[in-house]
């Protein structure tokens, strides 16, 4: 019986959109105010999909509590209260939370083995959230 | 197709526990769920359910049949309860938020008038819960 585990983080960190494929003009007018040179930041909410078969003797998908550790060691001890483009995996992509949901998937669905990360959701504010899924699950 | 959303919510306690385990195992497995006096949870329950637009109601299902489903189905057997005790299902298997996402499912499946369940949502809290969609 397959059956999915969310769990919402939190972390506060700071970015700044520019790409130098564009010219300043350019990176302004599709940034916006998040090409402020001084960078922004935000209190992020991460949460976590993960899939599997519910174990029938303990009735879970994976056990939370290595889920937990696991997000802590690989996103919240890397990322929190950090500028996101000082991060090697952000030097060649910008840190957009497109992007960020992206690298997150990728760290845990190699950190963690207890269940498949299907989603990825982040809200960078109240009004915006973005949202990564592996091909095949729809919400 | 429309996804329609409807929230419920139930009070109950629960532990978690396995015979077959010692106490030792129990605990390192379930951790202070594990204490047999149980602890309880403040649910939240959404239910998606999935179907066409009625061209003359304009509806996809009619909201006040599928919140007495819901009393009916669930909240009236779950709401103040203690699961493991009270409620059937919960017997032979813990309590656990995917479990009762996968019963609820059980519980609803085919007795919403004129669409299909789609996903059931369960909040144990706010950062944590549990979809299930019906897949084996």
């Amino acid at each position: 019986m397959r059956a999915y585990l969310g769990r919402r983080y939190t972390l506060s960190a700071s970015h700044r959109l520019h790409t130098d494929a564009l010219s300043e003009a350019k990176n302004r007018a599709v940034y916006g105010k998040c090409n402020n040179p001084h960078g922004h930041g935000h209190n992020y909410i991460v949460e976590v999909i993960v899939g599997g078969n519910v174990d029938p003797v303990t009735g879970m998908v994976c056990d939370l509590v290595a889920l937990d550790s696991c997000v802590k060691k690989e996103i919240l001890d890397r990322f929190d209260h950090t500028n996101l483009n000082t991060h090697t995996c952000f030097q060649n992509t910008v840190p957009t939370t497109e992007n960020f949901n992206i690298e997150v998937h990728h760290l845990l669905t190699a950190a963690f083995r207890q269940a498949e990360i299907v989603s990825v959701r982040a809200e960078e504010t109240s009004n915006n959230s973005f949202e990564y899924t592996v091909r095949g699950f729809i919400q | 197709m429309i996804l329609l959303t409807r929230k419920a919510e139930f009070s109950a306690s629960h532990y978690y526990w396995n015979d077959a385990w010692s106490e030792e195992e129990n605990r390192r497995a379930f951790g202070k769920c594990a204490n047999r006096n149980g602890h309880g949870h403040n649910y939240t329950l959404e239910v998606t359910i999935a179907g066409e637009i009625d061209p003359i109601s304009g509806f996809v299902v009619d909201l006040k049949d599928l919140k007495n489903v819901l009393e009916r189905e669930v909240v009236g057997v779950y709401d103040h309860r203690h699961l493991n005790l009270e409620v059937p299902e919960f017997r032979s298997s813990n309590p656990t938020t995917e479990n009762i996402a996968v019963a609820i499912w059980k519980r609803l499946d085919g007795k919403i008038p004129g669409a299909k369940l789609h996903r059931v949502r369960v909040y144990e809290l706010p950062d944590l819960f549990a979809d299930y969609y019906g897949e084996s």
